[in-house]
């Protein structure tokens, strides 16, 4: 081995990356090559000087004159810091917001009367004293059925969603009903199937 | 990977960063020492050593709300010391460089250090020569050279975190601690 290659060697081992068979190669190297092992041993030597400088410590007071250097008051983050860092999630969380303060508001207006749409009006029949929207039997209506305080009974057909805010769905056996069937008895679920529409209806468009 | 000390570290800068100024005290403390010794061996100088650890903690103060826990603790803190000591020997060539070559050296002021350990005076004396030697050996390497070498062999921080302190490539680490080493033993092999 050159000597050249074996000081590369020297180095690699006082990195502690020499592998088993270089340490070997560099030891065998250095039992037979002079200059080589004093090369190492002044290596090793520096490494040890370096490392024998004495551990100086920082002056007393030292950390008192550090806070006493410090700014008064911890600049705090502001809340338009925080908006400017993450403008998505902030537009999102002010979008469900809204839509949601908005449903609330339509869902305390609604409240306690018996209302009900329905396309094709003259295919249903409406029960108003026990607050009952029946869809006879051999009747279609083509669209979502919804329901507030009152309850659906469905014998026909109907193609798209039938719904009940704080009522009940009756389908009987003859039922067909192609859309989703939903009871919903609190504000929240309300909102969330607001909610599920608006998103529902921007994935399809 | 993180230790039980790590963790308690983290505490402690969690707390510094939502405002407790308590727990950056104990921060300061808990690494003045390393960051005045490092600074002092780069500069060779104790009031600038001084002023550079300040400046340093002013800084960690300042951007703690920046700190990446991802990495240590100390990889940040030395690199903001170790580059601020860097750019005082730059203003401190462009200084000198008129009269450097009458002085020789830079931080010639280093020799008059140090004094004050508890050994007898004849083995302080002893010590004091070969530190000294060890010293002016150091601050005869090039800034970037130095500044690696003071962090393997003084504070005995693996490659990797090295290179994490300066932003550099594993590679080019080994390189300047393998030139490091030979310029060194050129300068010490007589001792």
């Amino acid at each position: 081995m050159r000597c050249q290659d074996n000081v590369r060697l020297m180095h690699r081992y006082l990195d502690e990356e020499a592998n088993k068979e270089e340490e070997m190669q560099l030891r065998a190297h250095i039992a037979t090559c002079q200059d080589c092992k004093r090369h190492f041993q002044e290596l090793k030597k520096t490494i040890a000087f370096v490392q024998s400088l004495s551990h100086t410590k920082a002056p007393e007071g030292f950390t008192e004159r550090v806070m006493a250097a410090l700014p008064k008051e911890k600049r705090k983050i502001s809340f338009f810091d925080r908006i400017k860092r993450h403008p998505l999630l902030v537009a999102a969380s002010l979008f469900i917001v809204l839509m949601a303060g908005s449903m609330m508001s339509f869902w305390t207006e609604g409240q306690q009367r018996f209302e009900f749409s329905a396309p094709q009006t003259q295919n249903v029949k409406v029960d108003e004293e026990h607050h009952m929207v029946i869809v006879p039997a051999g009747k279609t209506v083509q669209g979502d059925i919804v329901v507030r305080n009152g309850n659906i009974k469905v014998d026909g057909d109907v193609r798209g969603n039938v719904v009940a805010i704080d009522g009940e769905v009756y389908a009987a056996s003859t039922a067909h009903i192609s859309g989703e069937v939903q009871e919903i008895h609190q504000a929240v679920e309300w909102v969330w199937y607001n909610l599920k529409k608006v998103f529902n209806s921007l994935a399809n468009s | 990977m993180w230790s039980k000390l790590d963790i308690t570290e983290q505490r402690i800068i969690q707390r510094a960063k939502s405002g407790d100024r308590d727990a950056f005290a104990e921060l300061v403390d808990l690494y003045k020492d390393k960051v005045y010794h490092v600074s002092y061996r780069m500069l060779g100088n104790q009031q600038e050593a001084e002023d550079v650890a300040q400046e340093t903690f002013l800084r960690v103060y300042a951007n703690l709300d920046n700190y990446d826990p991802q990495y240590k603790f100390s990889t940040w803190i030395y690199r903001i010391a170790s580059n601020l000591s860097i750019d005082i020997l730059r203003k401190r060539k462009k200084n000198l460089s008129i009269d450097a070559e009458i002085t020789g050296a830079e931080g010639v002021d280093w020799h008059d250090r140090l004094a004050d350990t508890s050994k007898g005076p004849e083995e302080e004396v002893l010590i004091d020569e070969l530190q000294e030697e060890v010293q002016d050996a150091i601050m005869g390497l090039n800034p970037k050279y130095r500044a690696v070498m003071l962090l393997r062999y003084i504070e005995d921080l693996s490659l990797q975190e090295i290179s994490e302190v300066v932003q550099l490539p594993i590679s080019t680490i080994k390189t300047r601690i393998h030139r490091g080493r030979e310029a060194l033993r050129k300068k010490l092999r007589f001792m």
